[in-house]
This record gives structure tokens, C-alpha cells and sequence, in this order.
């Protein structure tokens, strides 16, 4: 295999414990970026800001919504001093994202399909708003939009999408365009339906040890995500009763003559040092988000399962409808009954056919049996593809997911690093004014 | 030069100016039975073979040699240590087990080179009960004086367990400062009661019971009943100090008590979010070491938590607590000046009105009142400056050493996370160099 060229960057990167976790963050999408797609060689994306509108919906009500700004530019390197061209522009909404990555899933049932960030806010500790329209939830669900748009633009195969290109390149008629494709007959409805089993009695067990992990991963990240809410809840009142240390202390230097000033100056850190919880908690929500992206994922990757279980599925039908076919063909043929039926005990009964009908049913059945055999091969070998293609893009999954997991840890020890660093050095800098007292 | 000195009296022989009996003391004859005699005439400071009388040059110049003495406590508080001669220790408990009942005992170890006590080195055992009748002495015998408070007599029993570690830990400390302070006290610690504390075999503490409550009585029976006209400056700016210092340190110890909680329960969600993690790395190959690493760190991060909480409320929280004590004590010395100074003022007046009478001359009892509150503003004011700048050293200690456990908690955890770090992108680097094998 040949080295990756961007691989002397990474290796940088180890061992060196000051790197900030936004740094840990952008070495993912360093990663996408450099995996190298033919689109993004040739074009740059960002969902640069984000705008609130007012507008008339479809039952002609007035509502609020907020609309994402789209920029593209050539993936050209800007010579020194010069500036790079000015990014084509269009906006897009929320609902059109969830049109595009729909059609991405019938269009795509063999790729696990990169997941849109939350719509509403889930999993919130109680300081954390849960309000759509609330200005942190709106720059956070930006940054995940943009996330997503780069997952599609880096996938080997998705990166080639026709609408893909033109949803970050055309803004009118973009929705016809959807339309056009017909992509609503694929929906197979039989899919949504998460109740419904399918007995399949040959299961790929690649499969359905993947299917099971998903459902492990989907368990645990969202335990995860719901303690980790409980956890930052409690230590936001850690942090914030200590401020009540800083009220006391300054009130009590007044009676205080050479304690004094110690005692206040001591305060003011305790002051710093309860203030200090709301930023490194928000800055714990990255973490959180990347939590969240994977547990979409295991959406992703169920609907993949199950549409392999699906066309194995039919594929079981139809061999089992051919060998139900030919055993009919062998009993006419022979005349023996080897399987039970109402014609053949009728017929014992109220006696046999005459030859031609005999020869007649007989012809249908081979023309029967004919196209079952077509169907039957057409349906093995789709059945293959599906489990080759989609295989590909579990194994490309798998190594994503450890990657982007590991990473995500390492940026999650780094903010904890940073805030026990800040901690000693609130602490230190009152033990000074203690040490003045 | 120690001869004369009445049976116990703690003053026979040599000792520095600073160390003043109080007329009031218990060992010296009662002031209802020697009227003027010349052991007690007045101030009596320095050694009883001088016969002085209040307004003898000798003793104004002991007054002022006290004065001295106090700018040298001012300037270094442990200056005494330089001349320190008494050294106690208590520790060692151990739990007796009889019919009756159950009980903790301490070792009380003594250094001493004052030949006040028989031998250079003693070692008794003494219960609770033991130091309480030492305090009630002291403070009946010593009543211009302030007594350093003991930790809490009354547990609730059900809600602590008197025998469990941590208790007995945290009231030893507290008898052991007490007995410390004591032992520093110039006046107090030359207290007959003390030397029978720390020397004796066993503890009579019947021993001039009777005499001490007959002594006791009529003080009180003649403080009872005067108004006080006039509390000079001074004194009610300590009393002004007082309650505002008790109530800033409830506050205190009510912020610390919130913390505590706050802490437990963000410690509680902590070891769940950890097992989280464990449970996660059950479910993958390549990141099944990083998530165990992660839940390692999160373990080690509650220990170090528990540690400081643990520290926070067996030697913080019993600290404070005994400072409110020591203020109420500080309190009472108070209130008993104001009583003596109110007892001499009415006495004044009487005898004044009765002068204007029938020309009886002031009697003398009348001056030893005035003697004796200008010894008891005397003596306060010298245990006041002493125990503020005691009470300096007390809490610059006790927020140091709070600030220090925190500093701990965190160096712990960032060191833990630092480790990680290390693991997990050493992994990066394995990962690396096979991908490029």
C-alpha cells in the first residue's frame, strides 16, 4: 500500500498533548478531505452561516425557519498574497437536506448513508436550551449540516451523485430535479416497517453479527449521551455554588484588618473559577455531537441489513417457489403424488385428467418453471451485488468508525486535560491570596 | 525564690512577667475570706513575695512590661515557641468495653522541662469526660480568660457512630488542639487543673468541687442585678467583630455542606458513566483498549474526587465548626467583663450616694471592683490580640490546605488523562505504520 501523503502530518500530531480538541476535530475532516474524492478535488464546501425566515408554509401559516448558507469554491491553491475566488452561493433548509438524504437512501439501499444532525435537541442537561430556534443549537446543527455534506462529497461512491452535485450547486428547481428521478417507487414500504420479520433461513451471518452490534452500539451511545447529560448537570452545581465562596469571602474581609485583602482577592478566584463551568461544558457538546453523529449511523446501517435480509428474502421465495414449480412438473409428469394437494385428491377421486390437458398444464408449468429459473438467477446475482457493494462499504464504515471514535476520544481527554488545567491554576492563584491573609 | 507560694499554685518559682495569676484565680484564697491580704492585693503580677499594691511603681511597671509583651505576640506569634517548655500530644485512642458502657480513650503525652510538674515526661489516658472537667475548671477558675472550645459533646446516637474511625479521627485532632492551645496560653497553662490533668494517675474530679461552686456562686451572686452604663469602644467592637465573624462562617460551613452534596451526587452519576464506557468496549475489537482506557480515567478521576471530599469534611468542616465554638466562648468572657465592670459601677455609685449621706469613706472593696475589671480589660485584651492572630494562622492554614486538595483532585486527573492520551495515539502510530506495510 502506498503511504498516504498526508500521513506526516499526522504522525506530528503524536505525542503532542497541547493540541486543542477543535484541532482533534479538524483532523477528521482532514482525513475526509484527504481521502480524496474527485469532487472534492475539484471544489471546496462550507455551510458558512445560517439566517433566520418567516415565510408561508404549505397550509398557508406563518412560520419561522431558519435557512443554511452553502458556499462552493474551486479546490484551487490560492498563490501567496492573492485572494481566493469569491464562493458561489445558495441557500438551503432543513427539510431539503432530509429530501436529499432520502433520496440518497432508496437510490443507495447498499451504502450506509452519512446521518443528518438532530432535528431537535435530545439528550440536554437542563442549562442546555432545547429551543430549535436557540442561537447555540442553530451554530451547532450548522457545523453538523456541513459535517454531513463533507461525508457525502468524501464517499467513493456517493461523491458521484448527479443531485448530490446539484444540491450544493443549483438553487431553484432543485426540488423538481428530485422529483424527476421517480425515487418514490423505489421506497419500499415493507423497509419502515421495523416490526416486520422476514424468515430468512440463510441468513449472511456477516449480516446479522452487524446487525446485532448496531443495535449494541445504538444501546450504549445513547446510555452514554444520557449520563453524560446527567454528569454535566452535576458538576454545573459543583462549580456554581462555589461562587457563593466569593460573596462570603469579600464580605467577610470587611471586618477583616490585615486578612483582608487576601480574603477578597481569594473571592474573585472563586468568582472566575464558577464562571469558568459554562464555557467548558459547551465545549463538551462537540463531543457530544460526535457521539451523536454515530449513533445515527446505526439507523443507517440497520436499513442496510435489512435490506439485505429483504432481497435475501425474495431470493428464498423465489428458489422455493421454482422447487415447488418442478416437484408439480415431476408429480404431472410421472403421475405420482408425491405432495399432498386438493387437485391431486380430487382427480384420485373424481378421476383423471384427459392426456391433453395433461400435456397443456404441463407446458405451462415448463414455461413457468422457465421464467422462475430467470427470475431465480437474476435475483442471486442481485442478491450478490448487493452483499459485495455493500460489504465494500461496511469494511470503508468500520475503518471510518474507529478512526473518527478514537479521535473523538482523544479530543474528549484533551477538554478534560484543559479543564483540570484550569482548575490548578484557579486554585493556585487562591492559594496565593490565602498564603497573603 | 518559691517559697510561699500557697499549695498548687502554679506561680511559685520563676517565671516570665507575662505569666499573671489573676486575683480571681481559684487558688488563691477566696476574695470573701482575705480582704487585702498580701498575696492578692490588686495586681498581682510577677512572683506573690513581692507584696504589691495597685498603685505600686513595681506593678505599673509589670503592666507595661505586659504591654510589651503583647507587641512581641503581635510581631510573631510563635515567638513563644522559642521558650516553649510544656509539650502535649494526644492520639493513640482505643475503645474500652465495660458493663456499664463503652468508651474511647486518648493518650495524653507531656514534655516538660517546668518544675511545676514532678517529672520531665508523663503518659495518661483520659476520656472525653476528662477534658470536659478540664474546660469547666479552666473556665471557673480563669474566667477573664478565654478557654479554647472542645469538639461537641452530644453526638446524635443513630445518626453518628461514636466509634466509628472517622469520628474519633476528627475529635482527637479537635482534643489534641485544644490541649495545645491550652498548653500555649501563658496564663492557662499554668493552671493547677492542668497539671492534675495531664500528670495524675487518676483524675479526682471531685477535688475542691465544693469549693470551686461556692467560689462560682458568689461570683455570680454579686455580678447579678447591675445595669451596665457604658461598655468602653473597644469591647463592643470585639462583640460587633464576634457576630459578624459566627455568621460569616456559618455561611461557610453551610456553602462547604452544599458542595459536599453537589459533589456526592456528581461522584454518584460519574461511576455510571464510567461503567458505560466498560460496557461499550465489550462490543469492539480496535476500540475496545481506548474505551477501557477512558473508563479507567473516569475511575481514577472519582477516587481523586472522593479523596478531597473526604478531606473536605473531616478536617475543614469540624474546624470551622470549632471556631463557632471558640466564638461563643469568646462571647461569654465577654459578657462576664461587662457583669464585672457593671458589678463595679453599681457598687461606685452606691458607696458614692452613701458618702454624700453620712461621709462614709469609699470602701475598699469598692477599688479592688475597679482592680478588678481593669485586670479582666487586661487579660481580654491580651487573649484577644492572641487569638486573632491566632486565628490568622488558623484559617490561612485551613484555605491553603483547602485550596491544596483541590489543586491534588486535579493534578490526579489530568495526570490519568495525560496517560491516555499517550496510549491512544500511540495506538495512531501502530495503526499508521501497518497501514503503510
Amino acid at each position: 500500500m502506498m503511504a498516504d501523503s498526508g500521513s506526516n502530518e499526522e504522525v506530528a500530531v503524536i505525542g503532542n498533548t497541547d493540541i486543542t480538541s477543535t484541532e482533534s476535530e479538524n483532523n477528521i475532516i482532514n482525513t475526509m478531505v484527504e481521502r480524496g474524492t474527485a469532487l472534492l478535488k475539484k471544489m471546496e464546501i462550507n455551510v458558512a452561516e445560517a439566517e433566520k425566515r418567516t415565510g408561508k408554509n404549505t397550509v398557508n401559516m406563518q412560520e419561522t425557519y431558519t435557512v443554511y448558507l452553502i458556499e462552493t469554491r474551486p479546490a484551487e491553491t490560492v498563490p501567496e498574497g492573492g485572494t481566493p475566488a469569491a464562493p458561489d452561493t445558495l441557500w438551503r433548509r432543513y427539510s431539503e437536506f432530509e429530501l436529499l438524504r432520502t433520496y440518497l437512501l432508496v437510490t443507495y439501499p447498499y451504502i450506509i448513508i452519512p446521518p443528518l444532525p438532530e432535528k431537535r435537541a435530545e439528550f440536554v442537561w437542563h442549562k442546555l436550551s432545547a429551543d430549535n430556534l436557540d442561537p447555540d443549537f442553530v451554530e451547532r446543527r450548522r457545523v453538523g449540516l456541513e459535517n454531513y455534506l463533507l461525508r457525502v462529497a468524501s464517499h467513493p461512491v456517493l461523491s458521484n451523485d448527479k443531485i448530490f452535485f446539484l444540491f450544493l450547486t443549483e438553487e431553484k428547481g432543485w426540488r423538481e430535479a428530485v422529483l424527476e428521478t421517480g425515487f418514490q417507487d423505489k421506497v419500499d414500504s415493507r423497509l419502515k416497517s421495523l416490526s416486520a420479520a422476514f424468515r430468512v433461513k440463510n441468513p449472511d451471518k456477516r449480516f446479522t453479527a452487524l446487525k446485532q452490534y448496531s443495535d449494541e452500539l445504538n444501546t450504549v451511545i445513547s446510555q452514554l449521551l444520557r449520563v453524560r447529560a446527567r454528569v454535566a448537570d452535576r458538576l454545573y452545581g459543583v462549580y456554581k455554588v462555589h461562587g457563593n465562596y466569593g460573596r462570603v469571602f469579600s464580605e467577610w474581609s470587611a471586618i477583616e484588618k490585615e486578612m483582608g485583602d487576601g480574603l477578597q482577592s481569594a473571592g474573585h478566584h472563586m468568582d472566575t473559577y464558577a464562571a469558568s463551568i459554562d464555557d467548558i461544558l459547551e465545549e463538551e457538546e462537540h463531543y457530544a455531537d460526535q457521539l451523536k453523529e454515530y449513533f445515527f449511523y446505526t439507523d443507517a446501517v440497520r436499513s442496510v441489513c435489512r435490506k439485505h435480509e429483504l432481497i435475501q428474502y425474495e431470493l428464498e421465495i423465489a428458489a422455493q417457489d421454482l422447487a415447488h414449480k418442478k416437484q408439480l412438473k415431476e408429480e404431472l409428469a410421472t403421475g405420482t403424488v408425491r405432495v399432498f394437494s386438493l387437485k391431486g385428491m380430487t382427480s384420485k377421486l373424481f378421476g383423471q385428467e384427459s392426456p391433453e390437458q395433461r400435456e397443456s398444464k404441463l407446458a405451462a408449468l415448463e414455461q413457468s418453471i422457465q421464467e422462475g429459473e430467470q427470475a431465480l438467477k437474476e435475483k442471486n446475482s442481485e442478491c450478490q451485488e448487493f452483499v459485495r457493494t455493500a460489504w465494500e462499504d461496511i469494511e470503508r464504515f468500520k475503518e471510518q468508525k474507529d478512526n473518527d471514535l478514537r479521535e473523538a476520544l482523544i479530543s474528549y481527554a484533551i477538554m478534560q486535560i484543559s479543564m483540570c488545567k484550569k482548575g490548578i491554576q484557579v486554585w493556585s492563584n487562591a492559594k496565593e491570596c490565602f498564603n497573603k491573609m | 525564690m518559691s517559697v510561699g507560694a500557697p499549695r498548687g499554685l502554679a506561680s511559685s518559682g520563676q517565671k516570665p512577667i507575662a505569666e499573671i495569676l489573676h486575683p480571681l484565680s481559684a487558688t488563691e484564697e477566696p476574695l470573701s475570706v482575705s480582704g487585702g491580704g498580701d498575696k492578692e492585693a490588686g495586681l498581682t503580677n510577677g512572683t506573690p513575695v513581692e507584696n504589691s499594691s495597685p498603685a505600686s511603681a513595681s506593678s505599673l511597671f509589670n503592666r507595661l512590661q505586659l504591654d510589651d509583651d503583647l507587641e512581641a505576640d503581635i510581631q510573631d506569634p510563635y515567638a513563644l515557641t522559642e521558650t516553649r517548655d510544656l509539650f502535649v500530644t494526644v492520639d493513640d485512642p482505643k475503645k474500652h468495653v465495660s458493663t456499664m458502657e463503652t468508651y474511647i480513650t486518648y493518650r495524653v503525652s507531656t514534655k516538660t522541662t517546668r518544675i511545676e510538674f514532678d517529672l520531665p515526661e508523663y503518659c495518661v489516658r483520659r476520656r472525653y469526660q476528662d477534658f470536659d472537667w478540664l474546660r469547666i475548671k479552666l473556665e471557673d477558675s480563669q474566667p477573664t480568660h478565654l478557654i479554647p472550645p472542645l469538639p461537641e459533646k452530644f453526638v446524635m446516637k443513630g445518626v453518628v457512630d461514636r466509634f466509628s474511625e472517622e469520628f474519633v479521627e476528627t475529635r482527637m485532632k479537635a482534643l489534641d488542639k485544644f490541649l495545645k492551645r491550652v498548653a500555649d496560653h501563658p496564663v492557662l497553662s499554668f493552671n493547677p487543673h492542668l497539671n492534675a490533668f495531664l500528670s495524675a494517675k487518676d483524675l479526682n474530679k471531685r477535688q475542691g468541687l465544693a469549693l470551686l461552686t461556692k467560689v462560682g456562686e458568689s461570683v455570680k451572686h454579686v455580678a447579678g442585678g447591675y445595669k451596665l452604663r457604658a461598655r468602653p469602644a473597644e469591647f463592643c467592637a470585639m462583640g460587633e467583630y464576634l457576630d459578624t465573624f459566627s455568621q460569616k462562617l456559618g455561611t461557610i460551613d453551610r456553602i462547604a455542606q452544599r458542595i459536599l452534596k453537589e459533589q456526592s451526587e456528581y461522584l454518584t452519576e460519574l461511576r455510571e458513566y464510567g461503567t458505560v464506557y466498560s460496557s461499550w468496549a465489550g462490543s469492539e475489537e480496535e476500540l475496545q483498549h481506548p474505551l477501557e482506557g477512558v473508563a479507567g480515567c473516569v475511575t481514577t478521576c472519582c477516587s481523586a474526587l472522593e479523596e478531597q471530599c473526604e478531606n473536605m469534611s473531616q478536617d475543614f468542616l469540624p474546624v470551622l465548626r470549632e471556631y463557632l465554638l471558640y466564638i461563643e466562648s469568646m462571647k461569654n468572657v465577654l459578657r462576664k467583663r461587662d457583669q464585672s465592670q457593671a458589678e463595679y459601677e453599681g457598687r461606685l455609685e452606691a458607696a458614692v450616694l452613701r458618702k454624700q449621706e453620712d461621709k462614709t469613706p469609699i470602701p475598699v472593696e469598692v477599688e479592688k471592683c475597679q482592680d478588678k475589671v481593669e485586670c479582666f480589660n487586661a487579660d481580654l485584651k491580651a487573649d484577644w490580640e492572641r487569638w486573632q492572630s491566632n486565628k490568622r494562622q488558623d484559617f490561612k492554614q485551613l484555605l491553603t490546605g483547602m485550596a491544596d486538595k483541590n489543586i491534588n483532585h486535579y493534578e490526579k486527573s489530568q495526570a490519568a488523562w495525560e496517560s491516555l492520551i499517550t496510549l491512544l495515539q500511540e495506538k495512531q502510530t501502530e495503526d499508521k505504520t501497518s497501514d503503510t506495510n
